[in-house]
């Protein structure tokens, strides 16, 4: 049993106080409250007394009942065999726990993250005697068909590799090498363990280049994220913020997908558990759960726990990351993260600011943000860390303290717009009100691998989506009618950009994902088309007569007549353009 | 209730409101049950809120009138909030408390059950892949309810929301399958309750009913524990006996009023409009016992139902309800005032498990489609609309006045339905192709080419001498 770390003094929800804590207790170190060990973390030393707040339901918790510290801060375990698994919000595996306790969760459950059990298949990629660096790569396990797990000698550790093993099966619990260090000997096992609150180290970071791309069109063409960036995503209820997660999280070229469901529905990490092992991942061929690693805190799940759900996801995502990995981490939602430092800040009785949250909010915010990124690792690889993170704003107000400090800490906002969403119109991300610092990043990108007219063709429908919005205001007061035929053509051609290419179906097999080759020639088309339509309109073509052309209904349907091996289509489609427009005369 | 070995004492040091503060007793357990009887022998239920060393701080749930500080007897019972359910339940009439109104003799219990209940493992839920035909279209084609589903109705005071749910109950029988429903009323007037016992017993369903009523009359803190009671006996009548349950709880606005008075008394710190910060963790407590267990052929369907304080659906009750529930059906006063009944707003309407539950083997393989198709026409008569009022409907171009004949029809022909009318998926599906046939084909790009063959016919003509244009 570890050792005592106080009484019970007084139980308020998630948060108990301790009396007759011995000196050596210390800040975040991880506790075990109570008969039945309920697990918990010290967040508050005051005048001889602990806080600590509790993982777990604290109903029939008495004063009097111990408390033991484990000495240690709350930490992750983290080796082969988080793929594919699902967490609660302190990585108890819930699947395991079904097993062990029913279909319900029940307090005081001691499961260890990692199966003990499990041999992997290890394979020694370092030599006996030579000398080994932290973060260094000594072997690998196949953890799923499409991941290698590297196996690194943790962080802090120098020295000279007096014995590894030969390959073969093993367990996580057998040491796998001995490192002979300056002063002593340490062993190595395949899992290492690193407490949640504080980064993994690197070398540096670097700057980011190559976008993630998502398959959605409106993401990926008007507003990218460059792997390593950091997104935010707010939008009141109903405007899909958790959709476009799923989307993301389903075929964004991520190589290593972390899904964090904090504080939201079960019902929505039940969809996601059973229909990734049979998505099909579009970059690899391979189920998509393989490389997915999927912590739920569900919104009726201990408040604490949602709190720290966020650092256990982002603790997992930095150490494949580490290992050379570009890694996609989704938070939905980090509203319901902050909320949560507000009820555990208002049970410590602390001052509140704005809305009820703690003054350390913003600090709280940028700590994590900050965890994202593009690095070098402690082997000399690059690594990223892209953090996609939804936002529940109360009545969809962006002015409130969570949207408006994170905006400080990202730069790439897509706001979800509620009347795009009511007219169905998904992604319902507003081509008004986002933006993305990454385009001048990622022009290069595009322009080596896909067409060098990218970000031209991209400021040209950039351009006019401006001008519609200030002919709307014109059209609002007198109607469309008035207006010259060369206004009313760019109305049509936004009607075109936002109904053929803006407008996804997640449920449509072709239109679910655009490669970034299919997404350019789709801009390619409009734009063409355009060009064409302004010369003979000019020329006295009315935009009705263009408007009843027949290949004006072939680009409203090719986002989901030309699939991805069909991108030939596209060469025709121009062709047809022009044959249409000859037609016309002109 | 049964017996426990009880610790008793007599006094305690303070009353406020609803919470009683008693000093110098042993240590008890946080979140447990305590029973306060008052020098006539009254007992009420109280939890503990607060436990410290040698303190506790009550709060009663049965009202504290009548309390005093020298004679009040208070017994710990060492147990968290428990409660005895069975099947008997069924169609007996409970208080707020759950204790039987019926002048019938208690039924007798099955098992004890914690009030609070426990999550559900996420590994444990199926998720939800039936739907339920309700028979009214706005709810069918546009917004579809789920069997496992947690779909409030978003209402004002004044819409017939009650009568929204009860044409639901009514007509959303699950046949040859066990079916009951439970219906939960909090703070809701004496009319309101009876509108609904009649109307089940109407459809003859009334056996199948258990009944739990904190009225607008009780103490409010009773509210809190109101739906809990009911959703105890969901989860044992659905995954103990395999039964589908339907809970409708009304109204919720004064569930988390009731929830503000006791945080406000407590002295917490409030987020927005005095409602305690923890409000959408309590909220999600009750609204995420809905669902379904794998392997067990129950199921648990809430439809809670929740006035909007002054319409605004930014007001918290509404705003953080709508982030846990899977969707919600908003009513609205301008349709209401032009004589709609149903009166649903399809716009801001949402089910989040429509998605997967409509289409092919479903409803019918064109349903997806023509909702969307529908969403984005009728998206467009509002813009319409506003435009006409402005400019007047003589200037509009040709298309647009289409649309906003398009527009009436949907609401005249689509929305509005007979209290007892009961309409099919594929009634409703051919009544949205007939409306969408007032459009010209080309305006439809959101329906496939081969469901515009099928069932596109331009009825423009004939649909215009049905519907009176203003």
């Amino acid at each position: 049993m570890p050792e005592l770390a106080g009484k019970i003094f007084k139980i308020n929800g998630p948060v108990v106080e301790l009396e007759n804590i011995p000196p050596s207790l210390r800040m975040f170190d991880m506790v075990r409250v109570g008969d039945i060990l309920l697990i918990g973390e010290v967040v508050k030393l005051n005048n001889e007394h602990a806080f600590v707040q509790v993982y777990e339901d604290t109903t029939s918790l008495k004063p009097g009942d111990p408390v033991y510290t484990e000495g240690v801060p709350l930490f992750v375990e983290l080796g082969p065999g988080l793929l594919t698994n699902i967490y609660d919000g302190i990585q108890r595996p819930l699947e395991e726990i079904k097993e062990k306790e029913g279909f319900f969760i029940s307090r005081g459950v001691s499961v260890p993250a990692l199966n003990r059990s499990k041999k992997w298949h290890f394979h020694p990629l370092v030599k006996k005697d030579n000398e080994v660096k932290e973060g260094q790569i000594i072997g690998e396990v196949d953890e799923t068909s499409t991941i290698k797990h590297k196996i690194m000698i943790p962080p802090g550790i120098n020295g000279i590799l007096k014995n590894i093993i030969h390959e073969g099966d093993y367990s996580i619990d057998e040491k796998i090498a001995l490192i002979k260090t300056e002063n002593s000997e340490t062993g190595i096992f395949m899992y290492q363990k690193w407490p949640v609150r504080k980064r993994r180290p690197y070398k540096e970071k670097t700057p980011v280049e190559e976008p993630l791309i998502t398959g959605q069109r409106v993401i990926d063409t008007l507003f990218p994220v460059a792997k390593g960036g950091c997104v935010a995503v707010p939008g009141p209820f109903g405007a899909g913020k958790t959709v476009v997660q799923h989307q993301l999280a389903k075929w964004s070229d991520a190589e290593i997908v972390i899904f964090i469901g904090c504080g939201e529905r079960g019902n929505e990490m039940t969809d996601v558990l059973l229909s990734f092992p049979k998505l099909i991942d579009p970059h690899t061929g391979k189920p998509l759960l393989e490389r997915t690693v999927l912590i739920a805190n569900t919104s009726n799940m201990p408040v604490a726990a949602r709190e720290a759900s966020i650092y256990t996801g982002i603790t997992i995502a930095e150490y494949y990351r580490d290992m050379g990995y570009d890694v996609a981490l989704m938070a939905d939602s980090t509203s319901r993260w902050a909320e949560a430092l507000r009820e555990m800040s208002g049970r410590l009785e602390e001052m509140p600011l704005e809305e009820g949250f703690p003054a350390y909010l913003p600090a709280r915010l940028a700590e994590f943000y900050e965890r994202a990124g593009k690095v070098k690792t402690l082997s000399d690889t690059l690594g990223s860390v892209s953090v996609i993170a939804s936002i529940s704003p109360p009545g969809g107000d962006f002015s409130e303290p969570v949207t408006t400090h994170t905006k400080r800490f990202i730069r790439c906002f897509w706001a979800l717009d509620k009347d795009l969403a009511y007219s169905r119109h998904f992604p319902s991300i507003s081509w008004i009100d986002s933006y993305s610092e990454y385009v001048d990043d990622l022009k290069e990108w595009w322009h080596k691998n896909i067409d060098s007219s990218w970000l031209a063709f991209r400021n040209i429908i950039i351009d006019l989506l401006g001008k519609e919005q200030r002919l709307l205001q014109v059209v609002k007061l007198v109607g469309s009618d008035v207006l010259p035929e060369s206004e009313k053509l760019i109305l049509e051609i936004c009607n075109v950009f936002k109904n053929a290419f803006l407008q996804q179906s997640a449920f449509d097999e072709t239109d679910a994902f655009s490669s970034a080759k299919k997404q350019f020639l789709m801009l390619k088309s409009i734009i063409y088309f355009y060009t064409k339509s302004e010369s003979i309109v000019k020329k006295g073509v009315s935009v009705n007569e263009i408007r009843n052309l027949p290949v004006y209904q072939e680009l409203m349907r090719m986002k989901s007549k030309y699939s991805e091996n069909q991108l030939d289509q596209f060469d025709k489609l121009i062709e047809k353009i022009d044959a249409d427009m000859k037609e016309l005369g002109v | 209730m049964k017996e426990y070995n009880l610790k008793e004492y007599i006094g305690v040091n303070e009353i406020k409101g609803p919470l009683l503060i008693i000093r110098n007793i042993h240590n008890v357990g946080y979140n447990e049950m305590v029973e306060v009887v008052d020098e006539y022998g009254n007992s009420r239920i109280g939890m503990i809120l607060e436990s410290g060393k040698g303190y506790a701080v009550v709060q009663v749930l049965g009202g504290t009138t009548g309390l005093s500080l020298g004679n009040s007897k208070i017994r710990f019972i060492e147990k968290p909030l428990l409660m005895g359910v069975s099947e008997e339940m069924l169609g007996r009439v409970f208080n707020g408390l759950g204790q039987p109104i019926d002048n019938l003799p208690s039924p007798s219990y099955e098992e004890e059950l914690d009030v609070n209940g426990l999550a559900i493992n996420p590994t444990a839920r199926v998720y939800p892949e039936n739907n339920i035909e309700t028979g009214i279209s706005s709810i069918d084609i546009m917004n579809t309810l789920v069997r496992g589903q947690k779909l409030p109705i978003f209402s004002g005071s004044g819409l017939p929301h009650d009568m929204v749910a009860s044409q639901i109950t009514r007509q959303a029988k699950v046949k040859g399958e066990s079916f009951c429903i439970i219906f939960a009323a909090m703070g809701v007037k004496y009319d309101t309750a009876r509108f609904f016992i009649d109307s089940f017993e109407q459809s003859g369903v009334l056996e199948r009913v258990a009944i739990f009523l904190s009225l607008a009359d009780s103490p409010s803190i009773e509210r809190i524990l109101t739906p809990r009671m009911a959703l105890t006996l969901a989860e044992h009548l659905a995954f103990k006996k395999n039964i589908h349950v339907l809970v409708i709880m009304t109204d919720m606005s004064n569930y988390c009023e009731a929830l503000r008075e006791l945080s406000s008394i407590r002295g917490e710190i409030p987020a927005r409009k005095g409602y305690p910060g923890y409000l959408y963790s309590d909220l999600a407590s009750l609204y995420e016992r809905a669902g379904l267990i794998r392997g067990i052929n129950g199921s648990i369907t809430q439809i809670p139902i929740l006035t909007m304080p002054n319409d605004d659906i930014t007001h918290p009750i509404p705003d953080l309800t709508g982030y846990i529930t899977e969707g919600q059906i908003v009513q609205d006063r301008e349709l209401h005032s032009k004589g709609i009944y149903p009166p649903i707003a399809v716009l801001p309407s949402l089910s989040r498990l429509m998605k997967d539950n409509i289409g092919k083997n479903k409803s019918r393989e064109d349903h997806p489609s023509v909702s969307s198709q529908l969403f984005a026409s009728y998206a467009r008569v509002k813009d319409v609309r506003a435009l006409a009022s402005i400019v007047g409907e003589e200037e509009l171009s040709e298309i647009d006045r289409l649309y906003l004949k398009f527009g009436d029809a949907f609401e005249q022909k689509f929305l509005k339905q007979d209290y007892y009318e009961r309409r099919t998926f594929e009634q409703g599906l051919d009544l949205g192709w007939k409306i969408l046939s007032i459009l010209p084909k080309e305006e439809l790009i959101r329906v496939k080419e081969e469901e515009l063959k099928k069932y596109y016919k331009n009825q423009a003509e004939n649909i215009k001498d049905e519907v009176p244009i203003k």
